[in-house]
């Protein structure tokens, strides 16, 4: 690795580029804005095609460290998981700029300084290995996104920021309580030195409960959801972007981060509180969206439903369930952007989200029908598609561990096809009998532009997940192995059968560890 | 007593006392005229009495047979006590022009408040305290009063000073009941009497003397006159009862917790943990429905009294150390916000203090908006702001001193505080505009905010000075 700081260069280009957002006009603004992602953007692919993937590469690496003051360290460092979920951030903010390009009118400049005022924490998050450093990084996405759900949102839109800040706030508040106490115990800020540290068994259970408050809104899981349908329904289109695609990764990666390698026990001990809010979030919130009239709100109340699956796939303390979360997030951060992009098109075209204003747009927008349509097969789950292989990755991790869950969470899939496809038929079938809607042009070339690189990256990410989950699996047996000792003993007793010929082709060598840990896990 | 007095370790209040007498005399021969000459000299007045403090031989410690002490502690509370009066003298001439008051005793009275909470702080007697104490207070109740034909002024100064007298009151009746079951009304001798435990004339003592101290700082259930004194007090003068008077009066309750208490700290940490608790959730819930800023103010500082009390509670050298960087903080947003709501006058010049009237500000005054919500951001400690640096002081002290519930229902509480500093930043960024606010802006007023909000963006630069200050200012009690 070179000594460069490319981490920190990530992080001061769009804060550079905020500050003279702030002081330029309109189309100055959009440009420093476009400029300043796409830099970033480079800097994400040269950060992953720079990171060491061979067995021998260090968990950790671009570390950084300079101490600041006190106990503050700028620690910066990343591994796998937090380069993919980085990855994610910077190819979703070029696309978030784009899509305000015409739709914000007011206040650019500020506009533009949020949201890459935002990606500075988003990246600050996941490059964060000083426990407070992630605090500040984690906490002050607080303040832009309640800027730019107030300020450029719907028609509701301060009822639903003060939910976002409120609900979020809270939660954060008791985890900061937490961190000071496991400072004062371990001695150290240090996240990856935490991440080795044996926390006592008693005091684990309060301070997971203390994350998982945090973690649970971010997330978010049933019963704590009810901000997210709020803020995404009020938020502008990019806001309801960013949002689903990066935000509520970060619950998830706390949980990764944080929860299960610090805490293993009480990992282990409340695991089944997180598998039944996460069997209550797919039902109950499948069924919700069902029923939806807006389509934003689907959308939203779908977004709670597939994160149910990662935090069921997080706690079935298997490389499967674990890889295949990371998945999902990766997957879903892809399509709920895509989708809620989807909606941005024709919310610019008609101005109304009432999902039975529309219909029959396949006749009259059909770019649009085809873009929407492979957005809504990756939603549901379709092979070939980013989020079927973290789903069934995912799934099969937590069968592993409890097949009832593992049966409960698979309905979420069924339902999801339901919502979807009924969804789509109600928006893009049906007859052009309305006069607005058939005057609607197709997708201008932005647009294409706009969808067009999600596009590609889903089908990527369904026909080669090895690209993604390659970095990720080294971290991820780690993390495994760390809680290996907490584990509980899963229902499911799998037993590894004949290796007969077909048995062996069908899972290839990418697949070997995990059929060693099912393995392993049945004795 | 062998001591040799010098006048040196005085020399700060000696240069105020001086100046204070000399510019009133001035001020009879001259009149109203020389009102901006007065305060710039009682700035200057104070900047030399700040420098003095970094003299070598003013700091001696404990000196006129205990009755004064000249440390760390007391020097970093007169910095803060000083920065934050003359901010106070500085913006004054200005709006008081306006309504045509202006008097060269403004600045005079603040001098005067300044030398009795010099004493405050450097207390070391419970008579020295009780001269210091009410040497501040007659000068705050003539300056709430300040502007007489104005109603609520006179009001605030005749229902400060009804109060006032009452917490003096109950004050003096703690001390007495200390001296008569301690024999002693200085703080060793108090401290070595409760050393071998403490009976109940001394418990009984101490809730007096601390229910008095609450008062003064402003601490629920003490915290009844703060509100309307706020209001009716003018503006300039709120921002100094709001910064100014806290520390001291802050300090003072730290140090008569650890020096003369010390011994009795279990008793004395649940009384204050109460009362820390009690001023968070109060002063958070009752701002809700503030639609005044300058109310709205009063609550928001009695909930920040509440949270650098939770680092006395934790009665750690850190915890104290973290008390007083969250009230070299507390000052700098605090002067702050009150420059912004000097800002807020309507077309005609006359100060508006309706939380409505900022609707809009975003659009009409970007820069005035993008301060006043740097200040209520930082103020509800949402990091990476510097408020939040003070919250996380008082929180970790806490935590260290094995108080993680206090901290826990602390924190939780301040969630409820959030509410309501959101609501200054939603009426000024998300409602459409209102009346837009006269253009003329003051100097000074300017000056001072921005230097403000850049401390409170990039007061983590300074952190490694602020932590050495308040480090070695603590260790003096100890």
């Amino acid at each position: 690795m070179t000594g460069f700081p490319i981490l920190s260069l990530m992080l001061a280009i769009p804060m550079a580029g905020a500050v003279a957002c702030l002081f330029s006009g309109a189309s100055t603004a959009r440009w420093i804005a476009l400029a300043a992602t796409l830099a970033d953007l480079v800097l994400g692919i040269v950060l992953w095609a720079g990171f060491d993937q061979s067995p021998a590469a260090p968990q950790w690496q671009f570390t950084e460290y300079a101490p600041i003051f006190g106990k503050f360290a700028w620690a910066l460092g990343i591994d796998g998981i937090a380069l993919m979920l980085i990855v994610l951030t910077v190819f979703l903010m070029p696309i978030c700029i784009g899509a305000s390009w015409e739709a914000i009118e007011k206040r650019v400049g500020e506009y533009m300084a949020a949201f890459l005022f935002m990606e500075v924490l988003m990246i600050g998050v996941f490059t964060a290995q000083d426990l407070y450093l992630f605090y500040i990084m984690f906490e002050a996405g607080l303040i832009p996104m309640y800027l730019i759900i107030g300020i450029w949102g719907g028609a509701d839109r301060i009822y639903a920021s003060y939910k976002f800040f409120l609900y979020t706030l809270f939660g954060s508040v008791l985890m900061l309580v937490a961190m000071l106490w496991m400072v004062n115990t371990a001695n150290t800020t240090s996240i990856p030195e935490l991440m080795a540290y044996d926390f006592p068994p008693h005091a684990q259970t309060w301070l997971f409960l203390a994350f998982f408050a945090s973690f649970a809104v971010k997330m978010p899981m049933w019963p704590v959801h009810t901000w997210l349908p709020d803020a995404h329904v009020q938020a502008p289109t990019a806001g309801s972007v960013i949002l689903a695609g990066v935000l509520l990764k970060m619950g998830g990666y706390g949980f990764i981060r944080f929860s299960l390698p610090m805490f293993p026990e009480a990992s282990a001990q409340l695991a089944w509180l997180v598998f039944a809010l996460s069997m209550v979030a797919v039902v109950y919130t499948s069924l919700i969206a069902l029923v939806q009239s807006d389509m934003k709100k689907l959308i939203a109340y779908s977004s709670v439903a597939h994160m149910a699956i990662v935090t069921v796939g997080l706690f079935a303390f298997n490389q499967q369930g674990l890889e295949g979360a990371m998945m999902v997030m990766l997957g879903h951060g892809l399509v709920s952007g895509a989708l809620f992009l989807c909606v941005g098109v024709i919310y610019d075209r008609l101005h109304t989200r009432e999902i039975g204003r529309y219909g029959g747009l396949a006749e009259n927008m059909p770019k649009y029908a085809l873009f929407f349509l492979l957005f809504t097969m990756a939603s549901v789950g379709l092979p070939g598609t980013s989020n079927f292989v973290g789903e069934l990755l995912a799934l099969m991790g937590v069968y592993q561990a409890s097949s009832w869950v593992a049966l409960v969470a698979t309905t979420g899939i069924i339902l999801g096809a339901a919502y979807m496809l009924y969804l789509y038929r109600r928006v893009a079938y049906g007859p052009l009998d309305k006069a607005d809607v058939a005057a609607m042009p197709d997708l201008t070339a932005r647009e294409i532009l706009l969808l067009a690189p999600i596009a590609a990256a889903v089908l990527w990410m369904g026909v080669y997940p090895e690209s993604f989950i390659a970095p990720m699996r080294a971290d991820v047996a780690q993390i495994v192995a760390r809680m290996d000792r907490a584990a509980p003993e899963g229902d499911a007793k799998l037993t590894a059968g004949k290796p007969g010929a077909a048995h062996a082709a069908e899972h290839g060598e990418a697949h070997a560890p995990e059929q060693h840990d099912a393995h392993g896990e049945a004795h | 007593m062998t001591e040799t007095f010098t006048i040196l370790p005085i020399l700060p209040e000696l240069i105020l006392i001086g100046s204070a007498l000399a510019l009133l005399i001035g001020a009879a021969f001259v009149g109203d005229r020389a009102t901006v000459a007065i305060s710039w000299l009682s700035v200057a007045a104070l900047a030399v009495a700040a420098a003095v403090l970094a003299v070598p031989g003013v700091l001696a410690g404990s000196i006129m047979g205990g009755l004064y002490r000249a440390d760390a502690f007391a020097a970093y509370a007169k910095v803060l006590i000083f920065a934050a009066a003359a901010a106070s003298i500085l913006i004054a001439p200005r709006f008081f022009n306006r309504n045509g008051t202006a008097r060269a005793e403004y600045p005079i009275l603040i001098l005067l408040a300044c030398i009795g909470m010099s004493i405050m702080v450097s207390a070391g007697d419970f008579l020295t305290l009780y001269v210091g104490l009410e040497l501040n207070s007659l000068a705050a109740y003539v300056l709430a009063s300040f502007m007489r034909q104005d109603e609520r002024s006179a009001e605030a100064g005749l229902k400060y000073f009804v109060l006032g007298g009452l917490a003096s009151g109950i004050l003096l009746y703690g001390i007495s009941l200390l001296y008569g079951f301690s024999g002693s009304t200085g703080f060793d001798g108090v401290a070595n009497a409760m050393a071998n435990g403490l009976n109940s004339g001394q418990l009984f003592g101490l809730v007096f003397v601390l229910a008095g101290l609450a008062f003064k700082m402003s601490a629920v259930p003490f915290h009844m006159w703060t509100p309307d004194v706020y209001e009716g007090a003018p503006t300039p003068v709120t921002a100094f009862f709001a910064s100014a008077p806290k520390v001291a009066a802050l300090a003072l309750t730290v140090r008569v917790a650890i020096e003369a208490l010390g011994p009795a700290g279990l008793a004395w940490q649940q009384v204050i943990v109460f009362i820390a608790l009690a001023s968070i959730i109060l002063g958070a819930v009752a701002a809700i429905g503030q639609s005044n800023i300058k109310r709205l103010l009063a609550y928001s500082s009695i909930n920040n009294v509440g949270f650098a009390l939770i680092g006395l509670a934790a009665g750690t050298p850190k915890g104290v150390a973290a008390v007083l960087s969250y009230l070299a903080i507390y000052i700098v947003m605090t002067v702050g916000s009150f420059m912004c709501v000097l800002q807020m006058r309507d077309q005609e010049g006359r100060p508006v203090e309706s939380i409505a009237s900022l609707s809009g500000l975003s659009q009409t005054r970007p820069g005035l908006a993008a301060a006043f919500a740097i200040f209520m951001f930082s103020l509800a400690g949402i990091p990476p702001l510097f408020g939040f640096w003070a919250k996380f002081l008082v929180f970790d002290a806490a935590v260290a001193a094995n108080l993680t519930l206090l901290a826990a229902v602390g924190i939780a509480a301040s969630v409820i505080g959030a509410f309501y500093y959101l609501k200054i930043i939603k009426t000024m960024y998300f409602d459409p505009p209102a009346e837009a606010y006269e253009g003329t802006r003051g100097r000074v007023e300017y000056i001072l905010m921005t230097a403000a909000a850049t401390i409170v963006v990039l007061g983590y630069l300074l952190n490694p000075l602020l932590d050495r200050a308040s480090a070695t200012a603590a260790a003096a009690l100890f």
